[in-house]
């Protein structure tokens, strides 16, 4: 009780003698700014860049239990360096999804995962789910991707699962989830106990293997070359692994986020207009 | 498993032929060289232009004779990058792009991709009940002129032109509900996160009223010309024959699983946007060919008549209810307003953010310059087009644009069904059978 205020005062007194520095900018002599200035673009010294202690991610509050941070999120209007004069360039937030949830998960979300998870402690593949993520009334099952036959065959066949429908696969390319890259997502329905669920895998960029599910759910072969075409992911055990909307001798994977965006640069007096990934933009 | 092994059939001789390209009045030099060579076996390039392939589809049919041996689907011709563009744009410009994937079906891309929004932001139940029956009632229009569309031009391609000229006719009456509804004929962009674009025009709700009078007139013409007309139920009748097995291992939803007998509907099922408030039956028939998928695109048809009926009751007495959801931080900031010299910018509005409120401005313009942000996490709410299932896997990193939103498009996949639906029979039943399908290639190639 006697350190907190101590420490809430001390916070506030030092607030307040950035804002009077801040306040005397125009005050200060020329040549100090001009320093200033020389250092943050040259990344040296103790420029508007540097990031603030308690701004760093580790320090940003989270939400409760255990979080799931892939990658982080910079300033706010796009602009860095000494363009931005509003101060909020330095700003930097982790991209937090959602983590994994204990048990109970509630509902029927229990009986599919408790199913499930006696058929593989039945076959000694306990690991085979790496985690259960239950968000927004949506459950996904995480699975290792060497299991994913074997799990996507027993939550077709068990009478407790009844996955028969199988709506395709999407994939997510996340360039800051280091080591897990590329996300396959599959949609998966029970039209026999009219239930919803996500398998998701990961592989890595520098593996990009996912186990073929065409000979459990027949309906994933366009889906799967659809995936490959767009970010390059390899279903092993696919019949006919090849592009099906870009044409066959395209380069590269389209929905990749670091697929160049090429843009026809406009020119307009002198300036040109970059792609729309290296546009200004609020991020 | 490895990757060079088939896992459907052992690999087969590839031969090479000689390659005939038909432009037209080559004929006779054609028929003089097949003849010579003795070999019945042609593979026929059909597409990607011919006008019976519902727009820009390539089919490669091996045919002995009239008889496909093997058929394959060459698609992608159409395809324009709309889900890597919608990453560049804010969440509610993402629904200008989806609109114009599936172009016969427009309402349900938004609606897919909205309500997937929706569930990420948790305000699925704030969403204002006026809003959503808009949407159904929106849907359920569309549900009709896609349907119209489909028996128009599965007819034409049989050679019933009446059928098409008349199913184009009334579409045009469903296109003029749109107009005056949501000022466009296609490529709406009108239902938006957190409710629709607009409220209901005056007039709006006897318009509609005429025009389900008008349709229940209509309608029965084209039950008295096809249903028992014996060409066409001899053109339609056991083609393209798919059952529940093959309709499920496949992944095939909407009239084609339907035509198998079994009731999978998701405005039943699974329902969103309030289906479980109306009263509807599931359209199902037991024949599982084009001729019974055709009957359900007919009786679906007068369903969703009595769906709008229901709609247009429920809103007359919503009038002046709000159709975007209250929280100002995510509702679009202004509404357009009917001028003197047409529709156009709200000059209230433009009022208050200029003269009144600098507030107001500041919302105004962070609204629509920025956007709102959508938490991190992954949705996918998948709704009944008239084609099937059709959902948005809509991704967020908690910013202002989407992370990835991918469509599960039916036609995509109902088209893989092509092969086993039409391998085996005649080359003229290969037309029937993706009638029944009935693809719609903006929505395959996206």
């Amino acid at each position: 009780m006697t350190d907190k205020p101590d420490e809430k005062h001390a916070g506030r007194a030092e607030d307040e003698s950035d804002d009077k520095t801040d306040k005397n900018e125009a005050a200060r002599p020329a040549e100090e700014r001009n320093l200033e200035k020389a250092k943050s673009e040259t990344g040296t010294g103790s420029g508007v860049e540097q990031r603030a202690p308690e701004q760093s991610p580790e320090n940003l509050p989270g939400p409760t239990g255990e979080v799931h941070a892939v990658g982080e999120r910079r300033g706010m209007f796009g602009v860095t360096g000494t363009g931005d004069t509003s101060g909020y360039g330095g700003l930097v937030a982790a991209k937090v999804f959602p983590a994994p949830t204990q048990k109970p998960y509630g509902g029927w979300f229990d009986e599919v995962a408790g199913a499930l998870e006696a058929r593989l402690e039945a076959t000694e593949l306990t690991s085979a789910i790496e985690s259960v993520v239950v968000h927004r009334g949506e459950i996904t099952f995480h699975v290792r991707r060497e299991d994913l036959p074997f799990v996507a065959q027993m939550l077709r066949d068990d009478e407790a699962l009844r996955f028969e429908f199988c709506s395709g696969v999407s994939g997510v390319h996340y360039p800051d989830d280091t080591g897990r890259e590329l996300h396959a997502v599959y949609h998966l329905t029970s039209m026999t106990h009219n239930r919803r669920i996500r398998v998701e895998v990961t592989a890595p960029d520098s593996d990009p293997h996912v186990p073929s599910l065409v000979s459990i759910y027949p309906t994933l072969d366009w889906h799967e070359r659809e995936t490959y075409d767009m970010f390059g992911l390899i279903f092993d055990g696919h019949p006919a692994l090849t592009r099906v909307l870009m044409p066959d001798d395209w380069p590269g994977h389209p929905q990749r986020k670091d697929y160049p965006l090429g843009g026809i640069p406009v020119e307009y007096k002198g300036g040109s207009i970059p792609p729309p990934d290296q546009r200004r933009s609020y991020n | 498993m490895s990757t060079d092994q088939d896992i459907f059939a052992a690999p087969g001789e590839t031969s090479q032929g000689r390659v005939f390209t038909v432009t037209g009045q080559d004929w006779d030099s054609i028929t003089d060289s097949i003849g010579e060579s003795a070999e019945e076996r042609v593979v026929v390039n059909m597409g990607p232009q011919h006008p019976s392939t519902h727009g820009v589809l390539r089919l490669i049919l091996e045919l002995e004779g009239e008889t496909v041996t093997e058929a394959r689907c060459g698609i992608g011709y159409l395809h324009t990058g709309i889900e890597k563009n919608m990453e560049y744009r804010s969440w509610v410009q993402g629904t200008t792009f989806c609109t114009r994937m599936d172009y016969l079906s427009p309402f349900y891309n938004e609606a897919t991709y909205v309500l997937g929004v929706e569930r990420l932001l948790d305000i699925e139940d704030d969403v204002p009940e006026k809003a959503q029956v808009m949407r159904v009632l929106l849907m359920e229009l569309n549900r009709m002129s896609s349907h119209l569309v489909a028996i128009a031009t599965g007819g034409m391609e049989i050679g019933a032109l009446t059928v098409m000229t008349i199913g184009f006719r009334e579409r045009e009456l469903v296109l003029d509900l749109f107009e005056l509804i949501t000022g466009l004929r296609m490529n709406h962009a009108f239902i938006r996160p957190g409710g629709v674009a607009q409220d209901l025009p005056p007039g709006a709700l006897d318009e509609i009223r005429d025009f389900v009078t008008l349709m229940k007139k209509r309608l029965p013409e084209y039950a008295a010309l096809c249903n028992a007309n014996p060409i066409f139920k001899g053109r339609l009748e056991g083609v393209g024959h798919l059952d529940l097995a093959g309709c499920i291992a496949l992944g095939i939803t909407g009239p084609v699983l339907r035509s198998t007998g079994y009731a999978w509907d998701l405005r039943k099922t699974q329902p969103y946007c309030g289906y479980e408030d109306y009263d509807f039956e599931v359209q199902t028939w037991d024949t599982a060919d084009s001729y019974g998928r055709f009957r359900i695109r007919l009786n679906e048809m007068w369903e969703s008549l009595k769906i709008v009926e229901q709609c247009a009751d429920r809103l007359a007495g919503l009038e002046g209810a709000p159709v975007m959801v209250g929280d100002k931080k995510i509702a679009w900031p202004s509404q357009l307003a009917i001028g003197s010299d047409g529709m156009g910018n709200s000059l209230d509005h433009i009022r208050h953010i200029m003269g009144e409120s600098m507030e107001a401005l500041i919302h105004h313009f962070k609204l629509v310059t920025e956007g709102f942000r959508v938490p991190a996490g992954q949705a996918y709410v998948p709704i009944e087009s008239p084609r099937g299932e059709l959902g948005a896997h809509v991704v967020s990193d908690g910013g202002t644009r989407p992370f990835r939103a991918h469509f599960r498009d039916p036609s995509f996949t109902n088209l893989q069904a092509t092969s086993v639906m039409s391998e085996g029979g005649m080359v003229a039943d290969v037309i029937v059978a993706i009638a029944s399908i009935d693809p719609v290639m903006g929505g395959v190639d996206r």
